[in-house]
């Protein structure tokens, strides 16, 4: 039987309402065939024996192994009897059997799986050890197993089956109380004394329960599907019952015959099958586990609202004006860049600092044609060394010309925020810093891995050569982060961007990593764009600063005036109040920002 | 009034050939009624020892004193006793049952340590009490975390673990995972409810800037030891262990370039 | 807003270069591990099957003489079998004759046990590793392709369409989809033959029975990983050395889903063997699927037992195979270990 896994299923989301996402998944397309495949089937399963078990009895003697008629629209069978009626009133025993051995392998698939939480460890190493062989074993052959002992028959196909999806549900239930016990909030209930049994019950199976009702829907047309094989192959249903399996195997020695008996099995098989996946489908639509597909969202056109650029640079590196970035949400868009302009001169060092929600890590992304759809950017001009990345209004991700690919990859570099997934996994330290010169400097692979050894060694990395054959993972994160400067340095790099680039690291690290950006900008002349929430660090480093709030620049100085309290706008002078510094006074109140607090989002006055 | 000690305390992950010690034999007094600050880079133990303190992960020598009873290992009355430490974790968003909303996450802490407070109705009076303590507005009872901002989130925390009615507070992070903007709200209120409950607090953090302003004194950790403790306006404007110095000279501070130093040839700083 | 991402891992350094210097005696320990594993689940395996039989209701003997056989010959037959031995010495002498390769007579067809899964082992196998290499080789790019097509919200048509035809597909059963292709080229057509094993033709439908309805779930399953893939920061610093796409595919990406593919392989053989049964029966491949549905209906079960254990063996074997070739290819994986 095609038995794929039952996949395990993200970390579910708290609706608000689940009652709500529930009907909303009813309504969708998706939701309305799933109900209305699953009423028919219930309703066959109910009233199908009954309206055509009669007829599904009468064997006409005359009539053997007839082709479709009006009389008999699937034709009759060996026995002369009506072949649709049959398969109508076999509709029962096939569903009844499926759910039946869900339900136990369910049962005893969660009972096994949430039993070494509870119990003590040696008993569940045994339960582990065991679920460990049972799961390499394909569960048709557990389930025939099982028919050996228990016999034929089809309560033996429905222990069988029911058995053998067991492990299955075990190893699932084990994973998801695993995923759930491993929780900051299981370690906040354990820390308040909440008992063993009430974090189990309260805390541990509500996030088991969505993801094993989804699987278990599944499951039941595995189990169907399951139990119409076995009785295939002659192991289930024992004439004279009957089922869809049965049936199946006894059209085939017909079919050179007559084929529509065949047919129409295989589509009430099909027919059962679908149902039960597609009830699983809305089922984790309603539980939050799969994401609805996203409909189709009118763009908007690009706004015409000119920002005007607090502070204008003669022949910048970078030239940005009017940009905007729009994301999907919801049933519409949000802009979390609302129309910005400014300059980054040659050299020059400019941090951008901003909170949460202000639009700072976006911008940067944006101004460097690094965001795809469905995200939109668009702009009156983004200028890079004089070569206009707009077309059209809009910044798009795919680089059209191969001179402007090598211009971007050459000469401008970054270092990003995580420097734990910034680098491929998969690929050695050397290679993908070595694979700039590759592309855009001319080398060929010897070449280019000599300087990218050559690199990594410029910026302090010990033992360059060996640990160019390292993979990211063998580096600390101060390290990775340099190794993502030495790639940008692989060229001669106008403009440096780095976002956050130490935020994930500690503090003494920071340092060092921080030299290293100052020291690129001193001997390369390059000129960094330098995102952070620490202001601190900003007005130490940079020599100009971008305040951004809420989508918008809102003040742009110069870090003397930011360090001196010269800012102007409330928002930076909030900023700078609530940051703690270490010359405060002692047991003093923190200064706070009120979080209502709404800020004025227009910019303050603009120097020259 | 309650005294904290830990006396020699080593942790220990893994087993056998893979084990390591996460804290190697940390000896610490938090007095009565005291706020100490434990700072600390990634790999010097501080969050280790708190999880150790709390029983998450038990250390496997040295004693751990909530008013002279070692707690480790605790089993019945001694059990109860460890529950008057309580603790705060760094991430609201995953501390708090996504599920829940924060009148039962309150109410859950007061099913476990308040058998006084018999119905409904006297639990439900406490959790609107405590709203008010964290100064959340008492209509929000029925909401879900995630109908909440992070400070806000926060601040249910800190009504559930004073829930609990402890004795001893221990604060891992509390305010990493905010913004700077509403870090001063959380804190001030950190401080106000110790004083107001003459708590004993271990606040746990990276940032010296906070903890000089808000502990009384400061033990600093690396790679598992303590290597100075004291005052915190000593420890951290004169340090004399090289470490603290390191650490302290590290911070960046408004308008100040950063430090030149010849930087040392090495991957990362030792 | 600060994040709270994990502050530097001081350890990786030194585990870094703790393992990069004995990555070759990493593999080797983890492949001894393994393997000990592998013995482990041999003996459950043995032991199951041995306990399957002795668990029968009723007396197996008599079951398979049949009511006609005289209380002489049942007991003699016993005798013969050692069945009147004590529990312990029928696992040894189970044990034994496993060991030796006697696995006992088979009631039915009045042969070795052995000769019998001799003969017909080959068949299932063929089936089975065919079909194996065919659902990979088809359903991983597919995956692939699709998920680089329709990422981000691309092509929401070819989205829909896709997931739905798969999700259809992947529901039928093969056998439904056997008895299909039998009507087609049995009935309609005689293009392929659709019984025996005789000539390179007679090997395509049954493969194909085999392999459609595990190509769409993989694909799928292959898709949803690959979309993972794209959206990782990793790919993003790939998009900002300005590559070709097909660079960034083939380079990046694909290195990162040779593990997850080779995984879902993995799990998806199990399923593949047991399908080999039904498929067999319906194509009359004179593989160990046809012989096990005899001999469990004939209650023959010194067979029964047998095929049992080889198809246990294989997917216990098949399973190690892909672990070895998973670690040598994953430079992280001997880190984890189960």
């Amino acid at each position: 039987m095609t038995t794929l896994p039952p996949p395990i299923p993200a970390a579910p989301a708290a609706s608000s309402s689940s009652r709500h996402a529930l009907v909303t998944a009813l309504r969708s397309p998706l939701g309305i065939v799933a109900s209305l495949l699953l009423v028919t089937l219930i309703l066959l399963a109910t009233f199908g024996p009954v309206i055509w078990g009669e007829t599904a009895k009468v064997a006409d003697l005359t009539q053997l192994s007839m082709a479709p008629s009006a009389a008999h629209p699937l034709g009759t069978d060996a026995g002369g009897r009506d072949v649709l009626a049959r398969l109508l009133s076999a509709t029962r025993i096939s569903v009844v059997t499926a759910v039946l051995a869900t339900a136990i392998g369910v049962t005893l698939g969660v009972l096994l799986g949430l039993l070494p939480t509870v119990a003590p460890n040696w008993v569940a190493r045994v339960v582990n050890s065991i679920l460990g062989v049972a799961l390499a074993f394909p569960s048709l052959l557990l389930a025939i197993v099982v028919s050996i002992i228990v016999g034929v028959g089809v309560v033996s196909v429905t222990l069988a089956i029911g058995l053998a999806m067991a492990p299955a549900y075990a190893r699932l239930a084990q994973t998801l109380g695993a995923s759930a016990a491993g929780r900051d909030y299981v370690d906040a209930a354990r820390v308040l004394g909440v008992s063993r049994f009430r974090i189990l019950t309260r805390h541990v199976l509500p996030n088991v329960r969505d993801p094993l009702i989804v699987n278990a829907s599944i499951g039941a047309g595995t189990a169907l599907v399951a139990s119409t094989g076995l009785s295939f192959l002659g192991l289930g249903v024992q004439a004279p019952d009957y089922d869809w399996g049965r049936m199946l195997n006894e059209s085939l020695d017909g079919i050179f015959v007559n084929a529509a008996p065949t047919l129409g099995l295989s589509a009430a098989i099909v027919f059962a099958g679908v149902t039960f996946a597609l009830v699983g489908e809305t089922l984790a639509r309603a539980f939050g586990l799969n994401r609805s597909p996203r409909r189709q969202r009118r763009r908007r056109g690009a706004s015409n609202d000119e920002v005007a650029p607090l502070h204008v640079v003669d022949d910048p590196v970078l030239r940005v004006r009017d940009l905007q970035v729009r994301v999907p949400r919801g049933d519409g868009w949000a802009d979390p860049v609302r129309g910005v302009s400014f300059d980054v001169g040659r050299g020059e060092i400019v941090g951008v600092v901003g909170e949460s929600g202000s639009g700072k890590s976006l911008t940067c992304m944006a101004v460097a044609a690094l965001l795809e759809e469905p995200i939109e950017v668009a702009a009156s001009t983004v200028q890079f060394e004089g070569t206009e990345l707009t077309a059209g209004g809009r910044v798009s991700s795919r680089i059209s010309s191969a001179g402007v690919a090598h211009q971007l990859g050459a000469r401008m570099a970054f270092v990003l925020q995580d420097p734990a997934t910034s680098l491929n996994p998969a690929l050695h330290v050397g290679t993908q810093v070595a694979e700039v010169g590759l592309l855009h400097g001319g080398l060929d692979r010897k070449s280019a891995h000599r300087r990218a050894v050559d690199r990594l060694d410029a910026v302090r990395i010990p033992d360059a050569a060996q640990r160019a054959q390292a993979y990211p993972h063998e580096f600390s994160g101060g390290m990775r982060q340099r190794a993502m400067i030495a790639m940008g340095l692989m060229g001669e790099p106008a403009l440096l961007i780095a976002d956050e680039p130490t935020t994930a690291l500690d503090v003494t690290v920071q340092r060092e990593v921080m030299s290293l950006l100052a020291e690129v900008n001193e001997v390369k002349g390059t000129a960094l764009l330098f995102v952070s929430h620490d202001i601190a660090l900003v007005s130490s480093f940079c020599t100009r600063v971008l305040v951004m709030y809420r989508g918008a620049i809102v003040e742009d100085l110069t870090a003397a005036d930011l360090a001196a309290g010269r800012a102007r706008h409330p928002y930076t002078r909030a900023l700078v109040e609530a940051i703690p510094h270490l010359e405060a006074e002692p047991g003093t109140a923190f200064a706070t920002i009120a979080e209502d607090a709404e800020f004025p989002t227009e910019p303050v006055g603009s120097r020259s | 009034m309650t005294e904290l000690v830990l006396e020699d305390v080593r942790v220990r992950y893994g087993s056998g050939s893979s084990a390591h010690d996460a804290v190697k034999g940390v000896s610490l007094t938090v007095a009565s009624g005291r706020t100490v600050g434990l700072v600390g880079e990634s790999g010097s133990g501080k969050s280790t020892i708190a999880r150790a303190i709390v029983g998450l992960h038990e250390p496997h020598a040295g004693r751990i004193l909530v008013d002279g009873t070692d707690v480790v290992r605790a089993h019945g009355r001694t059990a109860v006793l460890r529950r008057d430490v309580q603790m705060i974790f760094q991430d609201a968003s995953s501390s708090l049952d996504p599920r829940m909303n924060v009148g039962a996450s309150i109410a859950e802490a007061l099913e476990v340590r308040r058998p006084d407070l018999k119905d409904v109705k006297a639990r439900r009076a406490e959790v609107a009490r405590l709203l008010e303590v964290v100064e959340l507005d008492p209509a929000r009872v029925g909401d879900l975390p995630s109908q909440l901002s992070g400070g806000q989130r926060q601040r249910v925390a800190i009504a559930r673990a004073l829930a609990a009615a402890p004795r001893v507070l221990l604060a891992d992070e509390i305010t990493s995972a905010l913004d700077v903007s509403v870090q001063g709200t959380v804190l001030n209120l950190l401080r106000k409810v110790q004083q107001e409950l003459d708590l004993t607090v271990l606040f746990i953090s990276h940032n010296l800037a906070v903890v000089r302003q808000l502990c009384e004194e400061v033990a600093v950790m690396k790679n598992g030891l303590l290597v100075e403790s004291g005052p915190t306006t000593r420890v951290i404007d004169a340090p004399e262990h090289p470490y603290t110095r390191e650490l302290v000279r590290a911070v960046p501070r408004l308008g100040v370039p950063l430090a030149e130093t010849p930087l040392s040839r090495s991957g990362d700083p030792r | 807003m600060t994040t709270t991402l994990p502050r530097t891992d001081a350890l990786a350094t030194v585990r870094g270069r703790r393992a990069r210097s004995s990555r070759g005696g990493a593999i080797g320990a983890f492949l001894l591990r393994r393997v000990i594993r592998l013995l482990w689940s041999v003996v459950a395996l043995v032991t199951v099957v041995f306990l399957m039989v002795r668990m029968i209701p009723g007396d197996p003997v008599r079951n398979a003489l049949g009511t006609n056989a005289t209380a002489a010959i049942v007991e003699a037959r016993r005798e013969s079998l050692g069945l009147n031995d004590p529990l312990w010495q029928q696992y040894l002498s189970f044990w034994k004759g496993l060991l030796t390769g006697n696995l006992g007579e088979s009631f039915s067809l009045h042969l070795p046990v052995t000769t019998i899964l001799e003969q017909r082992l080959p068949a299932t196998l063929e089936l089975a590793f065919l079909s194996l290499a065919t659902v990979l080789v088809v359903s991983i790019p597919l995956g692939i392709v699709i998920a680089a097509l329709t990422r981000g919200g691309r092509r929401p048509g070819l989205d829909v369409a896709y997931t739905s035809v798969s999700g259809l597909v992947a529901v039928i059963p093969e056998f439904v989809i056997g008895v299909a292709l039998v009507y087609l080229f049995a009935v309609q057509t005689t293009l392929l033959p659709v019984a025996g094993r005789e000539g390179p033709n007679s090997y395509v439908l049954p493969v194909l029975a085999l392999s459609i309805g595990l190509i769409a779930g993989v694909s799928r399953i292959v898709r949803v990983e690959a979309l993972t893939v794209f959206s990782q920061d990793y790919i993003r610093t790939a998009r900002a050395k300005r590559m070709s796409r097909r660079r960034l595919y083939l380079n990046h990406a694909l290195p990162n889903l040779v593990t997850p593919a080779l995984t879902v392989g993995g799990l998806v053989l199990g399923s593949l063997v047991a399908g080999t049964v039904l498929v067999e029966t319906i194509f009359s491949w004179p593989g160990l699927g046809l012989t096990i549905v005899d001999a469990v209906r004939s209650k023959d079960f010194p067979l029964a037992q047998g095929i049992v254990l080889v198809y246990g063996l294989i997917v216990l074997v098949a399973n190690l195979l892909i672990d070895f070739v998973l670690v040598c290819l994953d430079p992280r994986s001997t880190l984890k270990d189960a």
